[in-house]
């Protein structure tokens, strides 16, 4: 063993109690902190500053143009719009669904809970094709309605903001559901029967016990979906007609197609601004770390 | 501040280390710790004795438990000293200490086998392979899981892993065994057994070991001597029979064992004798437990009755060396070979008597008026900190 | 055995329950058969029962250059990302240093920012650096975007590992470095495993940001994907989804039996 003058020389920094301004552990951190500062930080800010600065003096030039425009604000809305419709879908869907994994026995909820993890993996490109092939006019749905004799035409399912709105749903559900199902998993089923026993009906017992205890996950779920969805690209561009346009999609045709940088920065300098505004908003209401998941611990 | 030592000798200790060395095994100075404003060890003095099985009891919150790791490195002292076979260790890293130690949830690595558990201190002392197996094995035997090496902790009971954990403390030979309530985790039953089981280990290898408990009956089954620790500090330090007759201060009689406590302000009397007096009712107090409480007349006292030292007697009164108290019977409890009765004095003072049946001869119930008597030298004299 | 409110009715709990299963799985069902069709179309039922479409995916330069290199892309990916999530949620775990919530929010953060901006963002600064279009831009921005799976599945297995075995390993003898290597490695390997994986998986299947990262020479399989689905759709692109979606489902079964095999948790 080393002697005690030795080990006095170098110190030992306490795994438990006292409290350095720095410990060993923390240089692990930095390469990663590097990596996104230069991959992932800098570009943001690099793009911030362009939409400032191209064309050169610009200003805020990007942004009024984008504001005079009415076609461009109405895309702005459209995207709200198509958010918050696409919210409410998964809203009504996935409600139900997270409350019947928390029920069924532990068995059928492992099995609900994959139907709902293996979408959540699988690529948004298969899936939003999957939904073209299905909802076009000579896809899937139309022609099994029609051979059926239901119908005689077939219906306008794409390019439509519905034919967007289930697209969209449907990949969004997963995350609509996950912290809803995580909340509700919580809610300790003695209540319901302290309810019961102290007189409430089964229906009452879920208005007033049940209900009010699943609503943080309601909107933690409510706000990572309307989040997600206002950056969509892919779906609203294979499903939606052109009056379903969404802002990402008009950024990278400002960007891809007429090569406008400083309007196209600018309109994402936007996207992010409000994404950002809406989180900060909900988070008064919401701990995001329901929403998110949380890696600092809690010492 | 140095708790004062028993007048008795220490009892039964396993034979004492033949190396000569004055050295204790174990001596903390003025130890403390504390955590931004609150202090959780108050300045410590204690030795431990080679070969000893010595036990820090005490409520949560004592500071027995953070002694104890500040003895084992995962803390380092505000203040103090740690020296472990009269080498300093203050400011020695846990894995440079040579002691071992047993944790409460076992911590036992889930993703090594029993045996490699107990073989990893050997292999970071980087013993050969062939020594290793051999004394794994024999580590094993000893706590009578030979056999068990090839298992997973996840497929050993509760008391198995902290078998598994004794052995892995003890097979590199530490000079030092600490246990941080290690039975805390598994039934009444289960726990016996095992408090049986780590004084024999302990034994067989004439260990000292240092115990951390908040049970005061596993204190006083297992320990050679016990310190209770109070508030970050050791109140008294002495075997279980100097802890349980002579407790120095209230707080130890009323730790340890059931206790009445007659609270009341004690009168020196030179010629009548030293009293405990409480309004209109006095008690004598027996001349050793003044000696020994040295208190001054007029201070708050209390009283300190064990409730097996009361009898429920007919007539008679006091003198005879007895001292006689009337109560009402409140509650009647049978406990299998004693009866334990609750009854109440006449303000507010509640006392409990503890009598085997065949003694009772009479069926007492709620309501009855009895006289309580017992002996002057049974009664301890302690000073009462929150008195008026 | 009955709770108040686990009495709904029954049958149409389940039937919503089925739909909705139903619902989210059919689509991507649906796509598998289809790529066996004998047919020149996408059709369903399909018509038939013919590799070709598979057949057609290798031997078509385009796509089968663009399954090699999302292969390459994904494997770095998951290298260069479980590497740098490791040691960052080490870090951020167990260590202390001012402004570790930000540094915490930092490494969620790609999470949040929508792709088409981030996307935007780094084509703009790789173009510059020289580095779009090429197979290190590409894996660098996917780096990034799957840094955060990786370090919310190590630091779970950070934080429930039980903290006094890394006492215990003290203790008994063991300094920092063999702590590391003997104890807490192997207790956090089934976090640090799914991080790889869930990385490899977001690299494959990523589209957005491989649109910008890519050019005419150098293209990963959704992208040829994206590029054909806008135009002509043959059932090759139902067998390359049918292909993305094996990869995955076997990824992710593999990811099952690490977890189940896991002594520590």
């Amino acid at each position: 063993m080393a002697t005690a003058d030795e080990a006095r020389r170098r110190p030992w920094p306490s795994l438990v109690g006292a409290r350095p301004r720095f410990n060993r552990w923390s240089a692990l951190a930095l390469p990663a902190v590097v990596f996104l500062v230069v991959v992932f930080l800098i570009p943001l800010l690099a793009m911030g500053l362009r939409s400032v600065t191209d064309p050169p003096g610009a200003g805020l030039a990007n942004y009024e143009q984008f504001f005079a425009q009415d076609a461009y604000v109405r895309v702005l809305t459209n995207t709200f719009w198509i958010a918050l419709l696409a919210t409410l879908a998964c809203l009504v869907i996935g409600y139900p669904f997270a409350y019947l994994m928390t029920v069924v026995p532990g068995r059928f909820a492992g099995l609900l809970l994959i139907a709902v993890l293996l979408p959540f993996w699988s690529s948004l490109l298969v899936r939003t094709f999957a939904w073209q092939v299905l909802l076009r006019d000579t896809g899937v749905i139309n022609r099994f309605l029609l051979d059926l004799g239901l119908i005689s035409e077939p219906l306008t399912l794409i390019r439509t903001t519905g034919g967007v709105i289930i697209g969209m749903s449907h990949i969004l559900l997963p995350f609509m559901v996950l912290p809803m199902y995580a909340v509700m998993r919580r809610i300790d089923p003695e209540y319901g029967r302290a309810a019961a026993n102290l007189g409430a009906s089964p229906l009452s017992a879920f208005l007033r016990i049940f209900l009010p205890l699943s609503l943080p996950g309601v909107l933690a779920g409510s706000l990572l979906v309307f989040v997600l969805a206002l950056g969509f690209y892919i779906t609203p561009a294979l499903l939606g007609g052109l009056r379903d346009q969404m802002i990402s999609q008009l950024i990278v045709q400002q960007i891809q197609q007429r090569l406008d940088w400083g309007f196209g920065t600018a309109m994402s300098v936007l996207l992010v601004g409000i994404t950002l505004a809406v989180l900060f908003a909900a988070s008064r209401a919401v701990r995001l770390r329901d929403v998110f998941g949380s890696s600092v611990g809690e010492d | 501040m140095t708790a004062p030592e028993p007048t008795t000798a220490a009892t039964g200790s396993a034979a004492p280390a033949t190396n000569g060395a004055d050295h204790p095994a174990l001596a903390l100075r003025d130890l403390r710790k504390t955590f931004g404003s609150a202090v959780a060890v108050d300045g410590v003095d204690l030795d431990v004795r080679r070969g000893e099985f010595l036990t820090l009891l005490g409520p949560s919150g004592s500071g027995k438990t953070t002694t104890l790791r500040m003895v084992a490195g995962f803390m380092a002292p505000t203040a103090g000293s740690i020296e472990i076979d009269g080498s300093d260790m203050t400011r020695v890293p846990p894995y440079r200490r040579d002691v071992g130690m047993v944790f409460q949830n076992y911590a036992l690595f889930p993703h090594m086998t029993a045996a490699d558990n107990v073989a990893f201190p050997l292999r970071m002392r980087r013993r050969p392979s062939a020594e290793i197996k051999k004394r794994v094995a024999d580590a094993l035997e000893l706590v009578k899981l030979g056999g068990y090496g090839d298992r997973y902790p996840r497929q050993l009971s509760g008391g198995q892993q902290q078998r598994v954990a004794l052995a892995r403390a003890v097979v590199f030979e530490p000079r030092l065994l600490l246990m941080d309530e290690p039975l805390g985790a598994l039934d009444r039953k289960l726990r016996e057994s095992l408090q049986l089981e780590i004084i024999r280990v302990s034994r067989e290898l004439g260990a000292t070991v240092l115990y951390v408990t908040h049970d005061q009956e596993e204190a006083l089954v297992m320990s050679d001597r016990i310190a209770i620790f109070s508030a970050g500090r050791i109140e008294q330090l002495g075997s279980g029979e100097d802890l349980y007759d002579r407790p120095a201060s209230l707080f130890v009689a009323d730790f340890i064992g059931e206790s009445n406590i007659l609270r009341g302000r004690y009168e020196a009397d030179g010629g009548d004798g030293d009293w405990v007096t409480h309004d209109d009712a006095r008690w004598r107090v027996g001349r050793d437990a003044a000696a020994r409480a040295e208190l001054s007349s007029g201070t708050p006292a209390a009283l300190v009755v064990r409730p097996e030292r009361i009898r429920i007697v007919d007539g008679g009164g006091a003198g005879d060396g007895l001292n006689v108290v009337e109560a009402t019977v409140d509650e009647v409890l049978y406990l299998g070979p004693d009866t334990k009765y609750h009854l109440a004095l006449g303000w507010g003072q509640r006392v409990a008597v503890r009598e085997p049946r065949e003694s009772s001869g009479r069926e007492l119930q709620r309501g009855d008026q009895v006289r309580l008597a017992w002996s002057v030298d049974d009664g301890l004299l302690v000073a009462d900190p929150g008195g008026a | 055995m009955s709770d108040s409110w686990r009495q709904p009715r029954r049958v149409l709990m389940a039937a919503l329950g089925a739909l909705t299963v139903f619902y989210l799985l059919a689509p991507t069902l649906v796509i598998v058969p289809m790529s066996f069709t004998e047919a020149r179309i996408l059709s369903f039922p399909p018509e038939g029962f013919s590799f070709q479409w598979y057949q057609r995916m290798w031997t078509d330069r385009q796509w089968s250059t663009g399954i090699v290199n999302s292969l390459q892309v994904a494997v770095l990916t998951a290298l260069l990302a479980t590497v740098l999530g490791t040691l960052a949620s080490l870090g951020i775990s167990r260590g202390r240093f001012p402004g570790r919530s930000f540094v915490n929010g930092l490494t969620l953060s790609p999470l949040i920012v929508p792709v088409v901006v981030i996307a935007i963002g780094m084509f703009g600064l790789f173009v510059q650096w020289r580095i779009a279009g090429s197979l290190v831009g590409l894996v660098l921005a996917h780096t990034a975007l799957a840094l955060p799976f990786v370090i919310v599945n190590v630091s779970t297995s950070l934080q429930t590992m039980d903290r006094n075995l890394e006492l215990a390993a003290a203790n008994l003898g063991a300094d920092p470095r063999r702590s590391f290597f003997h104890i807490t490695l192997p207790i956090i390997l089934p976090g640090v495993l799914a991080g790889a994986i869930f990385s490899f998986i977001t690299s494959w299947d990523e589209v957005v940001v491989a649109i910008f990262m890519t050019s005419a020479r150098f293209r990963t399989l959704p992208v040829e994907m994206w590029e054909q689905v806008r135009q002509a759709v043959d059932p090759t692109v139902a067998a390359v989804s049918t292909t993305l979606l094996v990869v995955t489902t076997a990824l992710l079964l593999l990811l099952v039996v690490v977890r189940r095999q896991a002594p520590a948790q």
